[in-house]
């Protein structure tokens, strides 16, 4: 090509990236693109959008990723997508990528793109594979007996990557006019084909988006969106419907089949014809290793075995690895919290940022490396392609609750092992191609027992059934899965009725999963996560936090708790054990520093505190830090200063306890805290008093927040000398509580609604409406179960 | 001597060549974009712990089906 013809065409090429699942589209892509990818999702629809630039000699080639699909009907989503994006689009040219070891099934998409007149380059992927299988393909002669240009490649080493821009940037200089070659459909069909267009061309004189050949012989499949087309736009239905009957009428009475069926038969058979021409096969003499493999993994005894292993392993894997990094995280945040508590002044301020803000974002990306972790697995498992044998061993299980195999990942990675999150266990439900049994997964998938709502449980079992707290926690996993599957059951026989949807799936030849593709796909999923964090659970945590901050207490309350802090400190100084030693508000307020200094380096691990020897005030720190560790008081000959200590620490008590109390009557008094109160109505009837409503309703935010709620709501008019007592001593105590309260609250937080982020998730891959339904039928669940629970509980007089 | 089952019929590693499609619409649509035509040689490798899915070899690739499926696609086999 010389300079002057390169200067005139254009320099932006826009290529489409198609081909069935498992042909290595995804790794084709990433080899092309590298990290530079977009991912957004196709207008209107939860399909995945991902776009990538390339520069390559001059020129920058967009590439867009098509759905993977096995076909161009109008009966998948995918499908659907796939074929307006290029006609609406119109990409200057289709790259379809092919499984070389797996011809006849990959060309049969070929073939329809060639029908759609696009132009096509075949990027013929997997060459190595084929060889290995002693398959020789003779690319010369594909290329010229199917009109288009083939590029032998291997996506995963990188190889043939560079031909293949080379040959894109060829093609889309030719500018070639879409060209829709029909093969021969046998003499009926292609005369009704042939009927049709004349008609197309003749009536529609406005300029058609689609090639008149294509939309004929879509007819004749019977393809409803482009017959919607042609019926309400064209107003042809009469005359078409006429070909179309006549056509049927006659296949049937001859072939007893369909035209669809005999469409697809001679697709079929055309390519039988050209890979007869092209590629030969050495005897096929020992069993592939993926059947072997399989012969083991999907054994009927060895298979669920493994299969269990390997999900245990994977759960096993995703905790242990990430509790660390989730632990510098979280001391991140707590460092960020204190150096807030430490900058700005007390106040609204202060709460907002460290309880609303950090608290809020912090909670939710503390947890991005288990995320991560999880995804990881997660794509090792599909790229290697076990995804698929787990989906095909428990298939029969679920079927029987309306799920589908392919169902399972979700629920596991939900919680479904104890510990996990729904957040990517909505995301992968992705892997379910029909929509209703999608959304009866996602639903469900959010009663796992996910990682938040396990420390809530922990302390519940501790504080009422000490005796057997492992057996208790097998129970509630044993319960999860029954009411999900059993919710999935009504819901999938209720609202989200629907056929069973064909399960006819391939199970991929067993790879190595590649770092480059494994990385690509852990990231990009952990990355909307994050997004989220930034983005709505900003919003929600501020939101929540001014519902449990105001409209707080009023002046008369507070004014009392002012007046019983100063009487407190008053108290402390005019003591006899404080005559000689304190003498103002200013000598305590040293004693407090000094007291919390010293206790500081005390515990990060030095033998004694290095504090000045001399003085009172040190003396007296000395004797509060040994009385806080317990060790009594040593020095029994200095009784001035250890008799003040007692007094010192007793008046702590006292004021960290009406800080608790102060809080705790703030909270009665918000805005969650009255809602609390107004539901005690209804939720007395399960046990649950204000208390506990008011941190369910912090639950919605996250199920983090449970427990914190718990413990401030439990401090309320308890004010005595307990400051140190547990949450779950106070509950014991608590005569409101008894293990039938406790076993009911297990179950109500296992099944009430979602968390924000979870419900956010539901509404973007789904829709608001699914994430309202999934909150309403949610709560009712759990209200009804616990209901059930509590009231039969109460009647039999157990567990009260 | 040769015998026309369903694919359901089959015992496993059992070979066959499919003569017909039964059905129509989605299922059918789904069954034959996968390479299930009539004229395929299929072998059955196994059937998942519950005896269903089946797995099936279909040129140089590997399709589950669920036995309400295999229903309708008729085999020719040898007895």
């Amino acid at each position: 090509m010389s300079e002057k013809t390169v200067n005139r065409i254009r320099k932006n090429i826009t290529i489409a990236l198609s081909g069935n699942p498992n042909s290595g589209k995804t790794t084709l892509f990433n080899a092309i693109t590298g990290a530079r990818q977009h991912i957004a999702n196709y207008p209107g629809v939860t399909v995945e959008k991902k776009t990538g630039k390339i520069n390559h000699a001059g020129y920058e080639i967009t590439v867009v990723d098509l759905p993977g699909t096995y076909s161009l009907t109008a009966f998948s989503l995918e499908e659907i997508v796939a074929r307006n994006f290029l006609v609406d689009e119109r990409p200057d040219l289709v790259v379809d990528i092919v499984d070389a070891s797996n011809l006849d099934r990959n060309l049969y998409l070929a073939l329809q793109f060639k029908e759609l007149g696009v132009p096509m380059i075949i990027a013929l992927n997997m060459i190595d594979m084929s060889e290995k299988r002693g398959i020789t393909i003779d690319y010369a002669g594909l290329s010229s007996l199917l009109g288009v240009p083939v590029v032998p490649m291997v996506a995963r080493a990188s190889e043939g990557i560079t031909e293949l821009i080379d040959r894109v940037i060829e093609v889309a200089g030719q500018e070639k006019s879409w060209q829709p070659e029909l093969i021969s459909y046998g003499m009926d069909i292609d005369l009704g084909i042939q009927k049709i267009e004349e008609l197309i061309l003749k009536e529609c004189r406005h300029e058609q988006k689609y090639p008149s050949a294509w939309l004929a012989l879509k007819c004749m499949e019977g393809d409803p969106e482009v017959k919607k087309l042609l019926y309400e736009e064209a107003g042809l239905r009469e005359q078409i419907d006429a070909i179309c009957d006549h056509t049927i009428r006659h296949i049937r009475n001859t072939l007893e089949d369909d035209p669809e069926g005999i469409i697809a038969e001679h697709r079929y058979g055309y390519i039988a014809g050209i890979i007869k021409k092209t590629v030969k096969r050495k005897i096929e003499s020992r069993i592939d290793m993926s059947d072997r493999a399989d012969a083991i993994l999907t054994n009927r005894i060895l298979g669920p075995i493994i299969m269990l292993t390997i999900l245990y392993a994977t759960y096993a894997f995703t905790f242990n690895l990430s509790e660390t990094p989730v632990g510098w995280l979280e001391s991140g945040f707590k460092f960020l919290k204190d150096l807030a508590s430490n900058l700005l002044p007390e106040g609204n301020l202060q709460s907002l940022i460290i309880s609303g803000i950090i608290d809020g974002v912090g909670g939710i990306l503390s947890f991005v490396p288990l995320i991560m972790f999880m995804f990881l697995a997660i794509a090792v498992m599909e790229d290697s392609g076990y995804m698929a044998r787990i989906a095909y061993m428990m298939d029969r299980v679920l079927r029987w609750f309306g799920l589908h195999g392919n169902s399972v990942m979700a629920l596991i990675v939900s919680g479904g092992l104890s510990g996990g999150c729904a957040v990517p266990g909505v995301l992968a439900t992705r892997t379910l191609r029909d929509p209703k049994e999608r959304i009866a997964t996602m639903l469900v998938a959010p009663f796992m027992n996910c990682g938040a709502k396990l420390p809530v449980f922990a302390i519940l079992i501790v504080a009422f059934f000490a005796k057997d707290q492992a057996r208790m926690m097998f129970i509630f996993t044993l319960m999860t899965w029954f009411f999900a599957l059993f919710a999935a059951k009504i819901l999938r026989s209720t609202v989200l009725r629907g056929p069973k949807t064909p399960f006819v799936m391939e199970l991929p030849p067993y790879r190595a999963p590649t770092i480059k593709g494994i990385v690509i796909h852990t990231w990009e999923r952990t990355w909307q996560y994050i997004k989220k964090a930034g983005t709505v659970i900003l919003g929600v945590s501020i939101i929540l936090w001014a519902a449990m901050t105001f409209p707080g207490l009023d002046d008369e309350q507070a004014a009392d708790y002012e007046k019983r802090e100063k009487a407190l400190i008053a108290g402390l100084l005019s003591s006899p054990e404080s005559t000689g030693l304190i003498k103002s508000r200013e000598d305590l307020q040293t004693l407090d520093d000094m007291v919390a200094l010293y206790s500081g380096s005390h515990r990060s691990g030095e033998e004694a505190f290095q504090g000045p020897d001399e003085g009172h005030l040190a003396s007296i720190a000395r004797a509060v830090i040994e009385m806080q560790d317990g060790k009594g008081l040593a020095s029994a000959k200095d009784d001035i200063h250890d008799a003040f200590a007692l007094k010192y620490s007793d008046y702590k008590n006292n004021l960290v306890a009406l800080e608790r109390g102060k809080k705790a009557e703030m909270l009665k008094s918000t805005a969650a805290g009255r809602l609390g109160r107004f539901l005690e109505g209804i939720t007395l009837k399960i046990g649950f008093d204000y208390r506990t409503n008011i941190a369910l309703i912090g639950g919605v935010a996250a199920k983090e927040v449970i427990l914190s709620t718990l413990g401030t709501a439990y401090s309320l008019g308890d004010e005595g000398l307990e400051e140190d007592s547990s949450l779950a001593t106070r509950l014991q105590r608590d005569p409101a509580w008894n293990p039938l309260v406790a076993f009911t609250l297990v179950l109500f937080i296992m099944l009430y609604v979602p968390c924000f982020v979870t419900l956010v998730t539901i509404a973007k891959e789904a829709s608001w409406f699914w994430a309202g339904f999934s909150a309403c039928f949610n709560l009712v669940t759990a209200f009804i179960i616990s209901f059930i629970v509590y009231q039969s509980g109460i009647f039999l007089g157990i567990g009260v | 001597m040769k015998k026309i089952i369903t694919l359901r019929g089959m015992a496993d590693n059992q070979a066959g060549i499919i003569k017909k499609i039964k059905s129509a619409g989605d299922m059918a649509r789904r069954i034959r974009e996968m390479g299930i035509i009539p004229g395929a040689e299929i072998t059955i490798l196994g059937r998942a712990p519950l005896k269903d899915p089946v797995a099936i070899k279909i040129k140089d690739f590997t399709l589950t089906l669920r036995n309400n499926e295999a229903d309708y696609i008729l085999v020719e086999i040898d007895v």
